[in-house]
């Protein structure tokens, strides 16, 4: 059992009330560790995105208990205030599209995450820098988002889910737009990063091609989760 | 921290300064709406300026001589010279009409002065070229707005006149520039009959026995003769001697001569609260609409702009911005779209208001209180925009 990481324990959510109440998730279990990357699959309308969303803390669960790192942030109700603090500094985000804000280059889009969290721009910046070069993107630092191909778009996103050095990282279906090679290489960063920066990261995806990639693999189906080893396919 | 919004605005600068120039155009259509209103009432002032009077004797119970036709005998000025406080005293007619020039007419407001020295009540106060009127018939002296030059002959119903003389800034309240000719001959100009009209007078009264009287000769002739005379003028200018108070020198006028006085404020307040309230009405209304239009034009573009961003405010959101932060960019936004509409207005404004046929008068306080007109507008047009981006739900940002 680890202490860090993610720790999800009998978590419900249920959508609406009376009749047309729906019953998304039905009790998930789930553990991921620092530095480990799992995959979560499951048909449509399984209740991947709303597992995401309750981790996420943008949708409140029914009932259940989550755990981020050494912090209890939910257990049958919010245990933290700040729940927009929480997903600045303790949760990344890296979505199906990259999702970059178009006006801001690409070391802003990086560096507006620590600035957001009070630190200063040069310090950001720095840090934002620092991601960048791991990520293999730091020529195009001063380069538009629109300027930049699919794949070092997505990097991007990456380095921005990981500045503030958060303990978790939620991937919603982040291959999905690349084709086989680039998506590997994205989850290739993905597990490199988890290692590096001691992150747990949970990858939502029903792309074929990575899935033999992790270790670990959640099903989810019907609400419930199973847990599954994977194949686990190295990249060294 | 970064400024989000000068970022957006810098990015997607072509759209903001496009919106900027057309929101501009209107804001300088405004500032030149209020400055034809500020040109009306300089026009009145100076109207009541460079006429030199203190006081204006009209008809009794009117408002004349310019909200009201009013007409006097032109002999009551010799009594009001004698009464006491008064210094000056002339006699003057104003006519709304058009003078011709060669092939073209001129709207003008023709003055009839008394020809004498300057400073007599009445006279164009300064010339930019020529002499002031002389003789006491058939000379001119022309506001430069009407196009005409020194020399030029000019024609006022029957009559001509040689142009000796250009003033400026001499406008009627309704800003025709004004046109200054001799007493007598703008007597006959307003009152005389034309020839049919006076051989018919003529006539009739010869027909009409009272008048006609074989056994009082002379009678008909006289008759005839105080038909053809013109004694009337439409208001006594009057200046009053040093060290009197205008009101105190009007009070006995009223009461003696029983005639209607006004004084200097009265006239103001007569001209600007009567004469061209119902313009000032009607520009009020234009002011308005203008407003309006402004604030519709800014409100759905900053809304169109937001609905463009949803993604990116549910990101922003998501990764944990303050909706203050959100909205602060959004209200940004719309003020430095106000501030490009400003300047580009206030520009145009001060570009085009010159070629007007009419004085436009730019008046700073005109401006500031537009400027900051523009500020509560974009701010009030951006609410519903940031409204908009406060109900955008972070979970957008992960999908379905
Ligand atoms: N906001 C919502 N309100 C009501 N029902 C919802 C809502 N979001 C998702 N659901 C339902 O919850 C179930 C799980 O959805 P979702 O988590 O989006 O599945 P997945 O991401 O695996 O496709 C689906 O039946 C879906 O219709
Ligand atoms: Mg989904």
């Amino acid at each position: 059992m680890h202490e860090k990481g993610i720790r999800i324990e009998g978590l419900r959510k249920r959508y609406g009330k009376g009749d047309t109440a729906l019953d998304a998730l039905k009790g998930v279990d789930m553990q991921v560790a620092p530095g480990e990357v799992v995959g979560l699959i499951g048909p449509s309308g399984s209740g991947k995105s709303t597992l995401l969303k309750c981790l996420g803390a943008v949708i409140e669960p029914t009932a259940g208990r989550m755990t981020l790192g050494e912090e209890v942030i939910y257990d049958d109700g919010w245990k933290i205030p700040d729940l927009r603090a929480l997903r600045r500094d303790k949760i990344g985000f890296v979505f199906q599209a990259p999702y970059l804000i178009p006006f801001l280059d690409v070391i802003d889009n990086v560096a507006l995450l620590p600035m957001l969290a009070g630190h200063p721009n040069a310090e950001s910046r720095k840090r934002a820098l620092e991601l960048l070069e791991a990520l293999d993107v730091a020529h195009r630092a001063k380069a538009m988002p629109s300027q930049l191909s699919g794949g070092e778009q997505q990097r991007v996103s990456i380095a921005r889910a990981l500045v503030n050095r958060p303990p978790v990282i939620l991937a919603d279906e982040p291959t999905a737009p690349l084709d086989s090679e680039r998506a590997l290489a994205v989850i290739r960063i993905l597990n490199q990063m988890a290692r590096q920066y001691e992150t747990a990261i949970i990858v939502v995806t029903h792309d074929e091609k990575i899935i033999p990639t992790f270790k670990r693999i959640y099903h989810i189906r019907d609400g419930k989760t199973q847990e599954e080893a994977g194949e686990g396919r190295a990249f060294e | 921290m970064i400024s989000l919004a000068g970022r957006d605005i810098l990015h997607s600068w072509g759209k903001f300064v496009f919106t900027g120039v057309g929101l501009g155009l209107l804001i300088g259509v405004t500032l030149t709406m209020a400055g034809v209103y500020r040109g009306m009432v300089d026009d009145a002032k100076v109207l009541l300026d460079n006429s030199g009077a203190d006081l204006w004797v009209v008809q009794q119970d009117t408002l004349g001589p310019y909200a009201e036709p009013s007409s006097l005998y032109d002999d009551v000025y010799r009594t009001i010279r004698g009464m006491p406080g008064v210094d000056r005293a002339a006699n003057i007619t104003y006519l709304t009409m058009q003078v011709r020039q060669g092939e073209r007419d001129v709207r003008a407001m023709v003055v009839g002065v008394v020809p004498g020295g300057p400073g007599e009540p009445g006279q164009p106060g300064y010339l930019i070229a020529g002499r002031q009127i002389t003789h006491s018939h058939y000379e001119a002296v022309a506001d430069v707005a009407t196009g005409f030059k020194l020399g030029e002959r000019i024609q006022i119903r029957r009559n001509h006149y040689a142009v000796v003389g250009l003033t400026r800034r001499m406008v009627s309240s309704g800003g025709d520039p004004m046109v200054f000719i001799p007493l007598k001959d703008a007597q006959e100009a307003q009152f005389l009959k034309d020839n049919d009209a006076i051989a018919q007078q003529r006539r009739r009264t010869a027909a009409n026995p009272a008048f006609n009287r074989p056994g009082t000769p002379g009678l008909l002739d006289a008759v005839l003769a105080s038909q053809s005379i013109n004694p009337y003028i439409n208001a006594v200018l009057v200046q009053v001697k040093p060290g009197f108070i205008p009101e105190e020198v009007a009070k006995p006028i009223r009461r003696w001569k029983r005639l209607q006085v006004y004084t200097r404020v009265q006239m103001e307040e007569i001209l600007i609260g009567k004469l061209i309230a119902t313009a000032a009405k009607q520009i009020g209304m234009f002011l308005v609409i203008l407003a309006i239009v402004s604030a519709a034009i800014v409100a759905f573009i900053i809304y169109t702009l937001t609905l463009g961003k949803i993604r990116e405010i549910a990101v922003l959101k998501l990764i944990g911005t303050r909706n203050r932060t959100i909205a602060g960019m959004i209200m940004q936004q719309a003020l430095g779209l106000g501030l490009i509409g400003f300047v580009v207005g206030k520009i145009s404004a001060t570009f085009w208001a010159p070629i007007f046929p009419k004085y436009v008068l730019l008046e700073p306080g005109d401006a500031l209180l537009g400027f900051a007109g523009v500020f509560v507008i974009c701010a009030l047009a951006s609410v519903l925009a940031i409204r908009a981006a406060l109900k955008v739900d972070p979970a957008e940002a992960i999908g379905g």
